[in-house]
């Protein structure tokens, strides 16, 4: 079991500059991410944006913002678990906390700070019917061991870098690559469209654009699926192993809803005090709560997290003094 | 030049709402819906990135001159048709006055 002072549940922009403020109080974080990276929304959705709102930054990368974080609080040591998703929250008898992750990760710590911005980011899943019953039976979202699908029948749909890339890829892998997209068109990287193109010319890869797939059918397991051709409606039925949809990611609330927090339009509400929630020892900060007033900006969630760890000091040490020091004066004294 | 403009945004139960935009504050079509309580989720933002906002153009505006980030966001978003657009990339201008979208349903 990771045993922390403060488990941060997000590692956006917020819960890792939650991480400097906690070290310059000697408070030590552990931050979980169901993303395999840390950053949130500015590594996942927005890399290569800029943000023009940082103090001090005229403009920045979000990638490079969560860059900047990253060295910022290397000082303060802080463990990631990523990759897993927050799922269970068990309050001990000496008030702290047991957080569970999706692959049973076990985190205890007496602070949690929920910083999961529009919440965890899971795949996209198209609108068909029977989809559920076939997952894991044939239908993937993510691929994390492409040999899963050696001199197997596969169908890719979607037309986004992660479609084009896994389409080359499996193309060597598979027995057979169909991918299928609405356009007849795409926009990823241009080399990965040309490399597509040239094994659709080969063969190599059946390429069905201006299509959709609209039904799947097996007896327990995937065995076809349907592909609907958009403008003359012509359908055609492909006997396949697998079906993998890549749509990108999506923000979804997920199990933290289930945790007994006042929870106002898929945002936690807290008091603008301390940022804590209605249950104590458990805080919320950046997009994920909501309070009068309330702006969706990482420069808010900066604010957020440094008010915060000090309440969260009071929790753990409640017999300690604090007295609050500025970083030109003491500079930053990093764990060991 | 005029002050405001109206546009109707019918909800997914098809419901029609007719709302009064003002000009000259750079509103785009899905703060409108946004502002007027609608269920528009708006999970970016703004930036043509979570497709949340996906809606149809029902009126005969030729709106569709979508940019790239917006084909890019479409390409992952389900119910696309001819006519689907971003209301987040939809401006609120004079040209629009008189605009009609449904809001696209959400998938899972």
């Amino acid at each position: 079991m990771i045993e922390t002072d403060i488990a941060i549940v997000g590692a956006g922009p917020v819960g890792l500059f939650t991480v400097f403020e906690a070290g310059l109080l000697k408070l030590r974080c552990h931050l979980i991410d169901a993303l395999p990276i840390p950053g949130g929304q500015c590594a996942e959705i927005y890399p290569k944006k800029p943000i023009y709102d940082i103090p001090g930054y005229p403009t920045i990368l979000a990638g490079e913002l969560v860059d900047n974080l990253m060295a910022q609080i290397e000082p303060f040591k802080p463990t990631f678990t990523l990759g897993e998703r927050v799922e269970g929250l068990e309050k001990q008898e000496d008030g702290s906390f047991i957080l569970t992750t999706s692959d049973g990760t076990k985190i205890k710590a007496p602070v949690i700070a929920i910083a999961a911005g529009l919440g965890c980011f899971e795949p996209r899943k198209p609108p068909l019917e029977n989809l559920a019953q076939f997952e894991k039976k044939g239908v993937d979202y993510i691929i994390k061991d492409p040999e899963k699908f050696r001199d197997k029948k596969v169908v890719i749909a979607g037309g986004g870098d992660s479609a084009l890339d896994w389409s080359i890829f499996l193309a060597d892998v598979s027995s057979e690559v169909t991918l299928v997209h609405r356009r007849s068109s795409f926009r990823g990287a241009l080399d990965s469209v040309e490399k597509v193109m040239d094994l659709a010319k080969a063969g190599k890869i059946n390429l069905v654009t201006e299509a959709e797939v609209t039904a799947l059918s097996g007896n327990g397991k995937l065995n076809a699926v349907e592909i609907t051709h958009k403008k003359e409606g012509k359908k055609k039925t492909v006997e396949v192993d697998n079906f993998i949809p890549l749509f990108g990611l999506s923000p979804k609330l997920g199990p933290i809803a289930e945790w007994g927090l006042n929870i106002t339009k898929n945002a936690i509400e807290v008091d603008t005090l301390d940022y804590s929630t209605n249950v104590e020892g458990i805080y919320a900060i950046g997009d994920i709560n909501t309070y009068e007033g309330k702006l969706k900006l990482i420069l808010c969630g900066f604010h957020e997290g440094t008010l915060m760890v000090q309440s969260a000091f009071k929790r753990i040490y409640p017999d300690k003094k604090l007295s609050f020091k500025y970083t030109t004066v003491n500079g930053v004294q990093g764990f060991e | 030049m005029k002050e405001s403009i109206n546009i109707t945004i019918i909800d997914r139960e098809d419901v029609p709402h007719e709302i009064e935009v003002p000009l000259g504050i750079d509103l785009n079509l899905m703060e409108v819906g946004k502002g007027s309580e609608l269920p528009i989720e708006g999970t970016c933002g703004g930036m043509a990135l979570c497709a949340s906002c996906h809606c149809y153009v029902q009126s005969e505006h030729d709106i569709f001159d979508r940019s790239d980030d917006e084909e890019d966001m479409l390409d992952q978003a389900f119910f696309v048709e001819d006519n689907s657009r971003l209301a987040c990339q939809v401006k609120m201008t004079e040209a629009v006055d008189g605009l009609v979208v449904k809001l696209a349903e959400v998938g899972d």
